[in-house]
């Protein structure tokens, strides 16, 4: 059966002025269905290019990038969008919550992209604002909640559609220490107990810590790719 | 889709209703472009109503033939000073030409009019008894005269609203009395009814009719016996007006002997020509207004595009968001299409009220009629509909444009 993300010879140059980036440069990397990934690497090391990238807001411009056995290097843009709807959940560092719209309009956004009806949309972003703990804050506004809890919208808003993937970029970038444990634990909760595949992406060594694996990027190539937990990863869940 | 359609028209009234004053300001360029359009299309339909009841006061179907004009040593007399129509003319016009229902004729003169101790300059007109039908002229007492008052010479008068209100007390009733004019006493056995300003302003009311044969050997003394100073005609229908005409031309010039090389020496106007001056009247009118409304219209689209422009820079960053989260290019484009439509057609509301409002102030305040019409409201409401779209559709695309991972980092 194949791999959930399979990247083989990424590159992706970018041109700024005269001159060419060269951001990833013949990166291959597996995950499976189910793992729990940290990618670590200093700024500019093509991490967050490689974000982009498996999360179908970017395309390779060499190489071959397979979600799920889909080629994204040949979707229309209509079509990432559709896949990004459809299979990836983003939690990103600066929470990006549309402001002024309640926790339950923001968690519903996703689904309203996909057509459902209203009823569904409010039933199911309710359910997945319980899932993070912020039942009875539904109506709150972003500006009346605390920076995790933000997030935890956020990541309710990445959980609605029930993705294949969560892509998170330095979720606890901005959140202080206790919150940021808050977040990690749910997102290992949700790795553990529902397997949701998840990809994190930070600096900090003690939120890599959550992660099964540990992906080090430096230069736009892995510099190393290990195994910190024993467990259930290599032993895909769900079939 | 519907619900998506719904849900983004909820957000965009939502967001509108956040920048009041900004949405409003926004709104004002198509507010004032369609509540101008409204007032003055519903003032200048008022106005062409009234002209055109004016024009029906003429008669229907007229056609009015005119004797040409006196040329000695080539200085030429006025409009109807040559002598070249007579009675019968117009007899024999109405026997060759079987498209004319009827015709009549008559000569006119401002004489003094004398009922008791007051007096009176009116507008004598010597006229057939068809004229009075041909111009349909009505009575609000007593009735017309006949053939054979005409026959006999008759010393019988049918007398306007004007004179009846500047010679009789109110409430005398004038059928029966003796009116004399240039000393000649007429018995009143008709009052007409009120027909108001011609279509050249003057009062059709201040006139008195009396048998063509009397006026011409009792009142006016004319030398030339049997001409005539205007000949009418009527036919059944409007679009029998022009061949009509020809024909009397024709008739006319074969009765006066003209040469082919000759002017006609009579001029021929039906009800139709003089529909069309005003026509053409209205007509600059209604390009003006055009003109008014596509300008303020743009500025209004113009403005709507503005703040649309600033609306989506503002908001990169929950644009790349929704991108993130999948919304396809033409989500983004019916966002904000939406937002546009939205505050066009707020705008266009808002006018319609204000614009209906202005008319009836207008009928108010200055007395002008105004006549409102559900055209003007529909083809508003529309407009405004397009304005919004037209203008909304490229800040919408630029939206649409943006790359999601430059709209998420956008600070």
């Amino acid at each position: 059966m194949a791999s959930l993300i399979e990247c083989d010879d990424v590159w992706k140059i970018y041109r700024v002025g005269d001159v060419d980036v060269q951001a990833l440069r013949g990166l291959s990397l597996t995950i499976e269905q189910g793992e729990f990934v940290a990618i670590m690497g200093s700024s500019g090391s093509g991490k967050s290019t490689l974000m982009n990238m498996l999360g179908c807001l970017d395309q390779p411009t060499k190489g071959h990038y397979r979600l799920n056995g889909v080629e994204v290097g040949l979707l229309t843009p209509d079509e990432l969008a559709g896949i990004r709807n459809q299979q990836i959940g983003f939690v990103f560092q600066s929470f990006n919550l549309i402001p002024r719209t309640s926790a339950l309009e923001n968690a519903q956004l996703p689904l309203f992209y996909r057509g459902l009806s209203l009823k569904e949309q409010r039933a199911k972003a309710a359910e997945a604002l319980g899932r993070v703990g912020l039942h009875g804050r539904e109506d709150h506004y972003p500006t009346q909640l605390s920076g995790g809890q933000q997030q935890r919208v956020a990541i309710a808003r990445a959980l609605v559609t029930s993705p294949s993937l969560l892509l998170a970029d330095e979720p606890t970038g901005n959140l202080d220490t206790q919150s940021s444990q808050e977040i990690m634990r749910i997102l290992e909760t949700l790795n553990r107990d529902e397997g949701i595949t998840i990809i994190l992406v930070t600096h900090e060594v003690d939120v890599a810590a959550y992660a099964a694996r540990e992906i080090v990027i430096k230069d736009g190539q892995i510099l190393s790719d290990r195994k910190t937990k024993a467990g259930p990863i290599s032993s895909p869940v769900g079939g | 889709m519907a619900a998506f359609v719904w849900l983004t028209i909820m957000t965009a009234l939502r967001i509108l209703g956040r920048n009041r004053m900004r949405a409003g300001l926004t709104m004002l360029g198509i507010v004032i472009g369609v509540a101008a359009v409204i007032a003055m299309v519903s003032i200048g339909e008022g106005a062409k109503r009234a002209v055109q009841a004016q024009i029906a006061t003429m008669g229907t179907n007229v056609i009015i033939i005119f004797p040409g004009v006196t040329s000695a040593s080539g200085v030429r007399g006025s409009q109807g000073s040559a002598i070249t129509l007579t009675v019968s003319d117009a007899l024999e016009l109405k026997k060759r030409i079987p498209l004319l229902v009827d015709t009549g004729w008559s000569r006119r003169d401002v004489m003094q009019i004398v009922y008791g101790n007051r007096n009176w300059n009116g507008t004598i007109n010597g006229v057939s008894p068809s004229y009075l039908t041909i111009r349909d002229w009505s009575f609000t007492s007593g009735g017309p005269f006949t053939q054979t008052d005409l026959d006999s010479a008759a010393r019988v008068a049918l007398v306007g609203h004007t004179i009846v209100e500047n010679l009789f007390e109110p409430g005398e009733e004038p059928v029966g009395a003796v009116i004399r004019i240039k000393n000649v006493p007429f018995r009143v056995i008709g009052v007409l009814a009120p027909k108001g300003q011609s279509s050249q302003g003057s009062d059709q009311d201040d006139v008195i009719f009396i048998p063509f044969s009397t006026a011409e050997r009792k009142v006016f003394g004319t030398s030339f016996i049997g001409s005539v100073a205007a000949m009418f005609g009527s036919t059944d229908q409007v679009d029998d007006l022009p061949m009509a005409a020809e024909q009397i031309r024709e008739v006319l010039r074969a009765r006066h002997r003209l040469q082919s090389e000759q002017n006609d020496d009579f001029t021929i106007r039906t009800q139709v020509d003089i529909g069309k001056v005003q026509e053409g009247t209205s007509e600059t009118l209604t390009m003006m207004l055009f003109a008014i409304a596509s300008v303020s219209l743009l500025v209004g689209g113009i403005g709507i595009m503005n703040i649309l422009l600033v609306s989506v820079t503002e908001r990169t960053r929950e644009i790349g968001v929704r991108m993130a989260v999948g919304a396809k290019r033409y989500h983004i484009v019916m966002q904000f299409l939406i937002e546009a439509m939205t505050l066009s057609l707020v705008g266009g509301v808002l006018g319609i009220v204000l614009g209906v409002a202005g008319a009836k102030l207008t009928t108010l305040i200055a007395g002008w009629p105004t006549i409102i019409s559900g055209n003007v409201i529909v083809i508003s409401f529309f407009f405004s509909l397009v304005v919004g779209l037209f203008f909304g559709l490229y800040p919408a695309n630029k939206a649409a444009r943006l790359n999601p991972i430059e709209a998420l980092r956008y600070e």
